[in-house]
């Protein structure tokens, strides 16, 4: 395991609940010419409820023109409306997408290669006749032709074309590093790729066609609704054919209008036609996350995830070693310990040395101080063979370092080290962290507590996954002690130490015995066998090629804490489609109270009792009814787009409360919209 | 003391010995249908019908065993109603016209028990015993058997086997089913229904005039009748004939065989899944409905709208004496709530709202409580239904006890929806669309479509009841109720055992924080939210037209 190259966010944003994507009113107007296009049946008959409208509108159409009349033609105007509207959400939904693949299009067009020819020399060759296995060489200035990995040379890349970052990335060859993307360009340097995926199935090429959301599959549960939603459709294809023989015994025929007006009604026209929207946007919210999904079935598993493996390193914790306790000697006071710590590091540049600087600033108030500030001063840098830093001022040789060579240099100086220091720098090594001694000449002053530090909020965030039902797995290369201290401290469920790629494979290989869905991210090549074994892995786009493949999503940011977005996501885009179907069985309920009075109250004049919207002429009711049925579907589009709220909590505290908002509300909305809808449509003349 | 304090009684009698019961005769069901020994009688049938006992089946051998078994019952019925005559105890009664015959065969294997003939003028002690009794028993056992299986689906993991259909059978009818009837018909022996062979007996009245007094073995059938949720009377007038029925002693124990099996299997469920809670939530979703709809059948009688009841006092037409009008409702909705469909009233007779709820609790599916075995597979869909929802709901792919309910799940979920209601509605449609159909209904208007509505109603969800007021003996009846029973009862048995063989197969998802709980309030009150939308979505402009209209005006 690498850490990621990049981390453009050590402390990764929290988020309480899943954000929301931007919606457009305006989107609505520029995607209303490919609703019309999706009005070809061909296309219609994917989505079976809307099909029945469709067949519906025609069907009204035909009898409006042999037989006109206000109402006929209002219905069928309305219907034409309902059919459009469904196919306005999923225009609206995939426009989004396709802003993303144009420009994602751009960075592909007339890319050329430079081609080396095996008996040397080089050839220039358009990006599109590479083949796998080919070597293309580029330089400063060049784009990168395909994907492919670096076998010579190392080069900065700048990938902001796929990633949206900026910062130039380091890509070289061998090792975890060497993988470059089609399309990224080159800022420095020379590198010789070998290209490894044929044009057209490069990773660009795949985000445009995921973004677009062209061949999107159905997922599993979408699937499972879809038979859900067909089977009630039948249902209530049924109850309107059979109804016209009870209405003629009963003395109240009613017309193929009236007929279809109820058909449409009553089938759950909202969710269906917002079904596939949700998806699409669903999608749409990962890649805003810069994550992309080879498919939404990786998606949807990822709702269902109830272990998450973390990389200690970058995920849980910052990645770097940090100070955090200063320890005197017996005798030394606070203050010289603090300023002997701080002058020994300032030369020292690494992240450990630094957040000495920062801890004696901050937890003791010493002022920073710039190196030349002290011009007398002799820098002593930090190397692997003395393993200590610290600087030469005043006759005074002040030194920091890793413990056991500070307490050589001390005795090699005739000092001599107090057991509690010792005690201490061994209590620290106990605990997992790792103590660096500080000395000035042959006198030991103390130890520097240095530690992994977990990141902020980390534990709110496990406390939270553990309440969706979902258990974190620390891994780490540390030792099982400190594992353990590091782990409770960010409040996982569990860990597993000094971790390697076989290890890993073989506790998700148990998870999965077990029933339970694994999550888990990587970027090494050797990640790539638990990346494919889990049900969800997210691979570091800062990772190998092999990685890469092996997962079903991509992180383009790097950013490992992201897998929890990702679980949050796949749980919104479920609770999205439960809660909209809820709403749109809810529904007709009121439909009922509308119609069937205004079909039958004729007949049986005991029946108007049911009118407790107290609607104001039979016809007003069913086109009413029509009405709010087509509106509602724009109503609810922003809804489909942005996923409906989720926080984190328990399955009962979600099903209570999406029950009350889209069961309970599902019921009374329509009684109070086709109420107003009926005192607008009322005025219209032929209708009151 | 007031019929209101007497019937408030009984019915506090009832729920008191069907609570007792619940627990011991549920557990007994759990034990019996896990055992793992064979009795010596047991032995000897496996080895005379060349069954291995200890072979479990695929679902599609154990939905063929199903099938074949009941083919086999039709025809020998249908052989025995036909044949009658050369029977011994026929009482001189001819073999039974063909196509009533097949009705009359297809509705006891069905457990269906729809009669459009009338026993103490159409059949012999023979028929009766040997042919309809027998398959009280048998129809019975292959409801609970098939139950059964579901339930291993949702129990075992991994594997294609669900069961063996003959060793669930034999075991049903041998350790639970004969056992408790013979107990129970004892009992009633005892409060006086008759039991003999002593065919017709001719009596000279007081008024001078002669009455023909039928006999016949009632008693041991009665048992069964009732306690398999079968419904087919000795006589005519079903429960409401004092020799089947005489006293109120007598109708508040066959209200109790009727509830007695569909309540106690809930606690078998909770057992054989190995968490009692689950039994008790649809225990709560079948006693929460059947409250409710018992409690509309009540009111509605006791408030005996309508000028004419006004003036009678009460709504007691169609109801005996002996046994009240409250009782009477309970009667009427415990017999429609399970599907059994003995009647101790005449439920046309029922004012409209009465009449109406034991049509919904018809049309609800039979599942509150339902039929013995078909009433829990039927929840169970119903559950798995309000899974589905609810499940997307929580963000997760929706699981029932460990079972994930996908795709393939949900179609067969959604075909076992569609086809009770499909039957109904085409059934109806059909009846009301032709001449034929039309001409069968005595009573004209709303009340006549409620007639038609009642009939395709029982006979496609199993029942048996009729609602009167409907020659239900011609050839279109006879044929279209026949179809209505056959596919309603064997098209959903084979989505429910295709749906255990899909569940057998998966492994468990190990419930945690994030699996919606199904033991709680909020999920039982979910469930039988289902149940009623399903049912009202589907028929309410049926009902809009038969009982509303007939209310409403």
């Amino acid at each position: 395991m690498t850490s990621p190259v990049l981390s453009p966010e050590p402390e990764a944003p929290q988020r309480g609940s899943v954000g929301a994507g931007a919606f457009d009113a305006t989107s609505l107007v520029s995607s209303l010419p490919e609703a019309l296009r999706k009005l070809d049946p061909r296309r219609m008959w994917r989505t079976p409820v809307m099909f029945v409208v469709l067949v519906g509108a025609v069907l009204t159409t035909v009898i409006a023109i042999v037989e006109p009349s206000v109402f006929a033609w209002a219905i069928t105007a309305w219907l034409w409306l309902t059919v459009v509207f469904a196919n306005l959400a999923e225009a609206v939904a995939e426009g989004r997408g396709r802003a993303q693949a144009a420009s994602l299009r751009a960075t592909r067009r007339d890319t050329v290669a430079r081609r080396l020819l095996p008996g040397g020399g080089e050839e220039t060759v358009a990006a599109t006749e590479l083949r796998v296995g080919d070597r293309v060489v580029c330089e400063a200035g060049d784009v990168i032709p395909g994907d492919g990995d670096v076998v010579e040379g190392v080069a900065s890349v700048d990938e902001s074309a796929i990633t949206g970052e900026s910062a130039p990335v380091i890509r070289e060859s061998g090792g975890d590093r060497s993988a470059v993307t089609g399309g990224t360009k080159v800022l420095s340097d020379r590198v010789v790729v070998e290209i490894t995926a044929a044009p057209g199935s490069t990773f660009i090429d795949r985000m445009i066609t995921l973004v677009e959301g062209a061949n999107r599959q159905k997922t599993p549960n979408e699937l499972a609704l879809n038979i859900l939603l067909a089977s009630l459709t039948i249902v209530f294809l049924l109850v309107v054919l059979t109804l016209q023989p009870l209405a003629v015994y009963s003395g109240a025929e009613q017309s193929i209008v009236v007929l279809v007006a109820l058909l449409v009604c009553l089938i759950p026209t909202t969710i269906g036609a917002l079904l596939s929207a949700i998806g699409i946007a669903g999608m749409d919210r990962l890649v805003q996350r810069n994550v992309l999904a080879m498919s939404g079935r990786a998606v949807e598993a990822a709702g269902d995830v109830a272990t998450l493996l973390l990389d200690k390193t970058g995920t849980i914790t910052l990645g770097n070693r940090q100070a955090t306790e200063l320890l005197p000697a017996p005798g030394v006071g606070m203050a010289e310990l603090a300023d002997a710590a701080q002058l020994s590091s300032l030369a020292d540049e690494t992240p450990e040395g630094r957040s000495i600087v920062v801890l004696c600033k901050e937890r003791y108030e010493l002022r920073a101080r710039d190196e030349g500030e002290l011009l007398h001063a002799t820098w002593v840098p930090f190397t692997a063979q003395t393993r200590m830093s610290g600087v030469d001022l005043d006759g005074r040789a002040v030194r920091k370092g890793a413990a056991g060579a500070v307490i050589a240099h001390v005795r090699a100086l005739g000092g001599r080290v107090p057991d509690d220091v010792t005690a201490t720098v061994d209590a620290i090594a106990g605990s997992g962290g790792t103590p660096l001694v500080v000395s000035v000449d042959d006198r030991v002053l103390g130890v520097v507590h240095l530690k992994d530090v977990v990141k902020a909020g980390m534990r709110e965030r496990f406390d939270e996954l553990r309440r969706m039902g979902i258990r974190t797995v620390m891994i780490t290369g540390d030792n099982p002690m400190t594992a353990r201290a590091i782990a409770e401290e960010a409040g996982v469920d569990d860990f597993l130490a000094e971790a390697t790629p076989e290890d890993k494979l073989a506790l998700i290989r148990k998870e999965q015995e077990g029933g339970r869905l694994v999550a888990m991210t990587g970027d090494g090549t050797n990640d790539a066998p638990a990346l494919a074994q889990a049900d969800v892995g997210v691979a570091m786009n800062t990772g190998t090629s092999a990685a890469k493949e092996a997962g079903n999503m991509v992180d383009l940011d790097s950013n490992p804490t992201k897998l929890i977005d990702v679980v949050e996501i796949g749980k919104q885009l479920l609770i999205t489609r439960g809660a909209l179907t809820t709403f749109s069985i809810a529904n007709d309920i009121a439909k009922y109270f509308a119609i069937i009075p205004a079909m039958f109250a004729v007949a049986y004049p005991g029946l108007d009792a049911l009118n407790v919207m107290r609607l104001s002429s039979p016809e007003s009711a069913i086109l009413s009814a029509v009405v709010f049925n087509a509106l509602v579907i724009i109503a609810l589009i922003p809804l489909a787009l942005r996923g409906v709220r989720y926080r984190p909590s328990s399955a009962s505290d979600l099903l209570r409360r999406n029950l009350w908002i889209y069961g309970l509300g599902g019921i009374l909305v329509p009684f109070v919209g086709i109420k107003l809808i009926d005192v607008l449509v009322s005025m219209i003349p032929g209708l009151g | 003391m007031s019929p209101a304090l007497a019937a408030a009684l009984q019915v506090a009698a009832l729920v008191v010995a069907l609570a007792a019961a619940w627990r011991p005769l549920g557990d007994y069901l759990a034990r019996t249908l896990t055992s793992e020994r064979h009795t010596r009688v047991e032995r000897a049938l496996y080895r005379a019908g060349g069954i291995d006992a200890g072979a479990d089946q695929r679902w599609p051998v154990y939905l063929r065993s199903v099938l074949a078994f009941s083919l086999v019952s039709m025809v020998v019925l249908y052989a025995i109603l036909r044949l009658q005559a050369y029977l011994p105890y026929s009482l001189g009664r001819e073999g039974m016209p063909s196509l009533q015959a097949l009705n009359t065969a297809v509705s006891f294997v069905t457990n269906t028990n729809w009669q459009s003939y009338s026993g103490e003028q159409a059949l012999g002690y023979t028929a009766q015993a040997a042919g309809l009794a027998v398959q009280n028993f048998l129809s019975s056992a292959v409801g609970i058997a098939v139950a059964v299986a579901l339930v291993r689906g949702f129990t075992r993991t991994r594997t294609d086997r669900i069961g063996s259909f003959w060793v669930d059978l034999t075991r049903i009818v041998l350790r639970v089913l004969l056992p408790l009837a013979a107990v129970a018909a004892v009992v009633l022996l005892l409060g006086g229904v008759v039991q003999n062979l002593a065919g017709d007996t001719t009596i000279t009245t007081l008024g001078g005039g002669t009455q023909t007094l039928p006999g016949g073995p009632v008693a041991s059938q009665e048992a069964i009748k009732e306690l398999g949720t079968n419904g087919g009377g000795f006589y005519n007038a079903n429960s409401a004939h004092p020799f089947e029925n005489p006293t109120g002693f007598t109708n508040l124990v066959e209200i109790f065989l009727i509830l007695l099996i569909p309540f106690s299997l809930t606690r078998t469920f909770g057992r054989l899944v190995g968490d009692v809670r689950q039994g008790v939530a649809i225990l709560g979703v079948m006693s929460g409905l059947f409250a409710v709809m018992t409690a509309i059948t009540v009111w509605a009688e006791i408030q005996h709208a309508g000028p004419a009841l006004q003036l009678a006092g009460a709504a007691m037409e169609g109801k005996e004496v002996r046994f009240g009008v409250p009782i009477s409702a309970v009667f009427a909705s415990a017999t429609t709530g399970t599907s059994t469909g003995a009647v101790d009233s005449m439920h046309s007779s029922f004012t409209a709202y009465g009449g109406g709820a034991v049509i919904v609790n018809m049309l609800f599916g039979e599942v509150a409580p339902g039929g013995v075995g078909s009433g829990l597979y039927g929840m169970l869909i119903a559950a798995i239904v309000a899974v589905f929802v609810a499940g997307l709901m929580v963000g997760r792919t929706p699981e029932y006890l460990g079972k994930k309910i996908q795709a393939r799940e949900m179609k067969l979920v959604s075909l076992y929806i569609l086809t009770t209601p499909a039957l109904v509605l085409l059934g109806l449609g059909a009846a009301m669309a032709t001449e034929t159909g039309r001409s069968s209904i005595l009573n004209p208007g709303a009340h006549g479509l409620s007639e038609v509505l009642y009939a395709f109603a029982s006979a496609s969800n199993n029942n048996g009841s009729a609602f009167a007021g409907l020659s239900a003996n011609t050839d279109f009846y006879n044929v279209a109720l026949a179809v209505a029973m056959a596919l309603g009862r064997f098209l959903p048995i084979c989505f429910v055992l295709a749906l255990a063989g899909s569940l057998a197969a998966q492994s468990v998802t190990p419930a945690t924080a994030g699996t919606l709980p199904t033991h709680r309030p909020l999920f039982a009150g979910l469930v039988a939210g289902v149940v009623v939308i399903v049912a009202a979505l589907t028929f309410v402009p049926a009902l809009a037209l038969g009982p509303l209209a007939e209310g409403l005006s």
